[in-house]
């Protein structure tokens, strides 16, 4: 009698179990389906005063188109700005400095206050082999966490290449679990015309960024949820 | 500034750059004696050439008797001064480069390099070449290039700008239009 009931008892608690994971998994599943449902749609049910944006520059070609966006942006709208290269590239950020310097040279003061600059580990390095980047990724992952904590933009703007991805996975995983709503914005590179890149792949294919724009219309043709804007250069 | 050399014979500089890259089929590219011989016919006194990481060294020569002045270096801060004094440009394909030099309007042949693993930069290259906005070549066809091209068929780019995407964010974000 007693051995039946300690049976049917741990049946019941495995069954339990199972509904349980089921329905949490379920519930994840969902919430990350209406987020990737909410994240395309624009926001005009507020009137923002300011966003704090993080602006993720490539490298080389990459960052001259992204310097070429911000110089269309409203810099009060548009505040704080925090600028991110790869820690293995520095020109990109002394040329976001530089054009920070004539803004403030502009308007006199105030704007290189509310810009930041930082640097973040990439995950691979050209040419690294790929178990030693097993490790160098989590480090990067890593990273790109404790940066995000900090800042928790609103929006994000970036352009290519790999270094965008961790920033923009774990802006994702921020909206699902409601720690911050932010709008990722990205702009795939003029020397993309009949294929996107890696990155641009991933994050159209798994919805991350809420709008996605390329420069060729060859590519929006392929890729109809994308807005073709021409050559920012 | 060069005044002296000036009344002798007007500077025409061919100038070719291969940006941070490494691009020794290029640099071998122009460096044989038939391609200096084409510049030189086509009316070109000097040839100066951006080697970047690329271990190929390239012959010096200071264009003594009837000759292309040939000279090279690997890096600088900033290539707009080579550039604007150039006039023609023969660049690898990154897009900086490319619409730095259609930006100041020369005449530009990019060069594909073949031995990347990635090759999307032939796509850019070859979608402006298709506009005609440059000439598109690879390091084994450049000789054939410089001498069948004619510069008078190339069109002015116009550059584009940020306006639409910057716009279509701000209206994403809700703020009002101006």
């Amino acid at each position: 009698m007693e051995k039946g009931n300690g049976c049917c008892f741990s049946a019941m608690t495995s069954n339990a179990t199972i509904l349980v994971v089921v329905t949490i998994i379920t519930i994840i599943l969902t919430r990350v389906l209406y987020i990737m449902y909410q994240s395309g749609k624009p926001l005009c049910n507020t009137t923002p005063q300011s966003v704090s944006t993080l602006i993720v520059l490539g490298s080389g070609g990459h960052t001259a188109e992204m310097l070429n966006l911000l110089s269309m942006l409203q810099k009060d709208r548009f505040t704080p700005r925090f600028y991110i290269a790869a820690a293995t590239d520095n020109m990109s950020l002394q040329k976001a400095h530089l054009m920070e310097k004539s803004l403030v040279d502009m308007t006199g003061g105030e704007a290189l206050e509310s810009a930041q600059f930082m640097q973040i580990y990439r995950s691979r390095e050209v040419g690294q082999s790929y178990i030693t980047s097993v490790w160098t990724t989590i480090i990067a992952i890593a990273h790109a966490l404790w940066i995000m904590i900090k800042i928790r933009p609103q929006v994000i703007l970036c352009n290519g290449p790999g270094t965008c991805l961790p920033l923009c996975v774990i802006a994702f995983l921020f909206k699902v679990v409601g720690i911050r709503w932010s709008s990722t914005f990205y702009v795939e590179s003029i020397a993309r015309v009949r294929r996107l890149s890696l990155s641009g792949l991933l994050l159209y294919k798994l919805r991350m960024a809420d709008q996605f724009f390329v420069q060729w219309p060859q590519l929006q043709k392929k890729y109809p949820r994308a807005h073709y804007v021409g050559c920012l250069m | 500034m060069g005044d002296a050399d000036d009344y002798i014979k007007p500077v025409r500089t061919v100038f070719v750059t291969v940006g941070t890259t490494c691009f020794d089929a290029l640099v071998k590219a122009v460096d044989t004696p038939e391609f200096k011989r084409e510049l030189f016919a086509r009316g070109y006194t000097d040839l100066l050439i951006q080697m970047g990481r690329g271990s190929y060294i390239p012959t010096k020569s200071t264009g003594e008797n009837g000759s292309l002045v040939v000279d090279f270096f690997t890096f600088s801060s900033s290539i707009a001064d080579n550039l604007r004094s150039a006039s023609l440009v023969i660049s690898h394909a990154g897009s900086g480069s490319i619409f730095e030099t259609l930006r100041l309007r020369k005449p530009l042949i990019v060069v594909v390099n073949e031995d990347l693993m990635d090759n999307h930069q032939s796509e850019l290259a070859e979608e402006l070449a298709e506009r005609k906005n440059l000439f598109c070549a690879r390091p084994q066809t450049l000789y054939q290039t410089i001498a069948t091209m004619n510069l008078e068929s190339l069109l002015p780019y116009h550059p584009g700008d940020a306006a639409p995407v910057a716009k279509l964010i701000n209206r994403f974000l809700g703020f009002p239009d101006d």
